[in-house]
């Protein structure tokens, strides 16, 4: 793979990453939300293949192929399934800020993980590098969907962005961490998202909706 | 030796196999004791090998035994032991969920592994696993308040140990600058290789933030009272005692590595924020607490403060004493969550203003509860006592007076709140006077007693203990 193809797919993906984040904030569609989800595993798989094939790595591929099975078919087909039959899908749900004020959050969020990705730079000029930024808006994206989103649902998009954000970063400045410790980080984000898809169905039970407004009972 | 490195890990794992066979009653009904002793006693045999001077591992170095791995293995399986021996529930009680028995095996297994790995990445991947094994242990009751807490502990610990991970991450791209990227400690520690300082300064701020998250240090701690106080006794006990410990544990890992590349001052910030924050935090709200586990929760997050306060003072003599508040923390409140668990099961309640007079109406389960609180208050001949007072002298040697002189008295505002509701507990007014005298234990009080005991013995016991806590600490690279 020649260089400029290299940088050329880097920024493809990265940028594919970047922008499903940006429409996650915007839709406010459950279910749109979750194939956007699915899309954004797709271009972080196919990102880890780039780098693969670029440092010849067979792990690196391998590894590609587990984020392709976990973030592209396991993890939306969970969240699909669940969410229709909790039937939020039809469910337009209102966050906490207007969608232009998160659109505006974003860009501030943008400018702020160019500036804290700074010290990361050290590691060379390789175009991987240059796209750690990336990572770093999508961990910031999530924190916001994880703040301003009042549905169990969307909280777990969030959390999902988020992870994508760190393996992202991950990729992109350490080819990923050893395989153990991949293996052992892809099965407990497994494990989370199921958990509180079991959490949210008995919430939806035991309250009638998954709303987080009603979870006021505990406090000092 | 390796032998007793590998298990823990695999006894605990196969146990949590095993009890998934609703079959096994009575394997079900004891397996959380059977698990904590083989960790307890792996615990006590691998700090004798350490003692005598060997470095245990296994599996190609992945599990690696030094002295503060030993000595925290001792804390998981003592503490593990109290809280599920002491839990125990009589074999009339009604048959617990299918879930529960393999939960808190995994529980111990992830801890254990959490231990003796040599690795930042495995730890993390235990730690995160934890979180998992615990999430339904808090929302067992499956009542509204149960799963309330659940769903915000689940939510906040993933998102906090998240961004661990993404601290060693970071620390890993910084070793790749090494001969071998690598994210073993023995390893960095042994070829200190040329790291990027701007890098690591990055990674250990977010590792400490995450892993401070799960220790339930402020500001970071709202999960941490909600899920004691949901949770069912024993599994508080076992969070409060064993799960907070080794969050600890992995900020001194963390510490141990940044240190000696970025100097100690970003970590010192960190942590004498952290500490004096939760000391207030919980100082504004035990005052007004109004329910019995909560309050104890709270007490676990003033006792994380403190040892926040004991990292970043460094040196043996905070070390030392910060191990050993972990032990003697972990054996009281564990202790005094399982006492929780009987209150709630006699009284029906742990609304404080509805429990009065305990002492007199039900001796069985009020003197371990007084004795348990008198160890967390920090009195003599508790151990709480001198590793307090350790942890002090050491902050104010260290040059970190000021902030001592904060924390005391945010001790001593702890100590009279605590001390005031205890004894509203305990002697207050008897609102059903009359009831007949109760003094059955309504569990086994073997655990309690041992549990207690050695609390109040280990301040006295010198010699190999306190051999084994100043090995501990130079295995943190802590200088006198």
């Amino acid at each position: 793979m020649s260089d400029s193809v290299y940088a050329q797919l880097v920024g493809l993906f990265g940028g594919v990453l970047l922008l499903c984040a940006v429409l996650i904030v915007w839709r406010r569609s459950i279910s749109a939300e979750v194939r956007l989800l699915a899309v954004q595993g797709g271009a972080l798989a196919a990102l880890v293949a780039v780098l693969g094939v670029r440092e010849g790595s067979a792990e690196l591929l391998v590894v590609a192929g587990i984020v392709l099975t976990l973030k592209v078919v396991v993890l939306p087909g969970m969240l699909s399934r669940a969410v229709a039959q909790h039937g939020a899908a039809l469910r337009e749900e209102t966050p906490l800020i207007n969608t232009t004020t998160s659109l505006l959050a974003l860009s501030l969020l943008t400018i702020l993980a160019f500036l804290v990705s700074r010290p990361l730079l050290v590691l060379g000029d390789d175009p991987a590098i240059a796209a750690v930024p990336v990572g770093i808006a999508l961990v910031l994206y999530g924190f916001l969907v994880l703040a301003t989103r009042r549905h169990a649902f969307s909280q777990l998009i969030g959390f999902l962005v988020l992870d994508n954000g760190i393996g992202t970063v991950a990729f992109l400045t350490a080819g990923g961490v050893p395989l153990v410790v991949e293996l052992g980080a892809s099965l407990d984000v497994l494990l989370v998202v199921l958990i509180l898809q079991v959490l949210t169905a008995r919430i939806s039970t035991e309250f009638g909706d998954a709303d987080l407004d009603d979870l006021t009972e505990l406090r000092d | 030796m390796t032998v007793f490195v590998v298990l823990p890990v695999a006894f605990c794992l196969a146990l949590a196999v095993c009890t998934a066979v609703p079959q096994l009653g009575r394997l079900r009904r004891l397996s959380g004791i059977a698990a904590s002793a083989v960790v307890l006693v792996s615990g006590v045999v691998l700090v004798m090998a350490v003692l005598d001077g060997q470095t245990p591992t296994a599996l190609h170095g992945q599990l690696r035994v030094d002295a503060l791995s030993a000595f925290m293995l001792t804390v998981v399986g003592s503490v593990g032991l109290t809280a599920t021996w002491g839990g125990l529930e009589p074999r009339s009680a009604p048959r617990t969920t299918a879930s529960y028995p393999t939960l808190v095996s995994l529980f111990l297994g992830a801890m254990s592994l959490a231990v003796l790995a040599d690795n930042m990445g495995v730890l993390w991947v235990a730690v995160e696993a934890t979180t998992i094994a615990t999430a339904f242990l808090v929302g067992h009751h499956r009542n509204r308040r149960s799963l309330e807490a659940a769903w915000k502990y689940v939510v906040l610990a993933s998102v906090g140990v998240a961004i661990a991970f993404f601290g060693i991450v970071l620390l890993y791209a910084a070793t790749l600058s090494a001969e071998e990227p690598t994210l073993s400690w023995s390893l960095l520690d042994a070829t200190r290789p040329p790291l990027d300082p701007s890098l690591v300064r990055v990674a250990a701020a977010l590792a400490i933030l995450g892993f401070a998250t799960k220790a339930g240090l402020a500001p970071m701690h709202s999960w941490l009272p909600d899920a004691h106080s949901q949770a069912p006794a024993p599994v508080s006990g076992l969070m409060s005692g064993v799960l907070l410990s080794v969050a600890f544990y992995a900020i001194l890992r963390v510490q141990a590595i940044a240190v000696p590349v970025i100097g100690p001052e970003l970590m010192r910030g960190m942590l004498v924020t952290a500490g004096l924050l939760s000391l207030a935090v919980a100082a504004a709200l035990i005052l007004q607490q109004r329910d019995l586990k909560r309050m104890l929760a709270y007490s676990s997050i003033e006792h994380m403060g403190l040892l926040a306060l004991a990292a970043a003072a460094g040196g043996v003599l905070a070390v030392s004493a910060a191990l050993l508040h972990v032990l003697g923390h972990g054996l009281a409140k564990s202790s005094t969550f399982v006492v929780s668990g009987r209150i709630l099961a006699t009284e029906g309640t742990t609304s404080m203003a509805d429990i009065r007079g305990l002492l007199t109406r039900r001796p069985g389960v009020a003197v371990p509860f007084l004795a348990g609180m008198v160890a967390l208050l920090g009195l003599p001949p508790f151990s709480l006592f001198f590793s307090e007072v350790a942890i002090v002298v050491a902050g104010v040697q260290r040059g970190l007076t000021w902030v001592m002189a904060v924390a005391v008295a945010l001790m001593l505002v702890l100590f009279a709140s605590l001390a005031r509701h205890s004894a509203a507990l305990m002697f207050g007014e008897d609102p059903a006077a009359g009831v007949p005298v109760d003094g059955a234990a309504h569990g086994p009080r073997l655990p309690l007693v041992i549990a207690l005991g050695a609390t109040a013995v280990i301040g006295f016991v010198a010699g190999p203990f306190s051999t084994v806590l100043a090995r501990a600490a130079d295995v943190l690279g802590a200088t006198p």
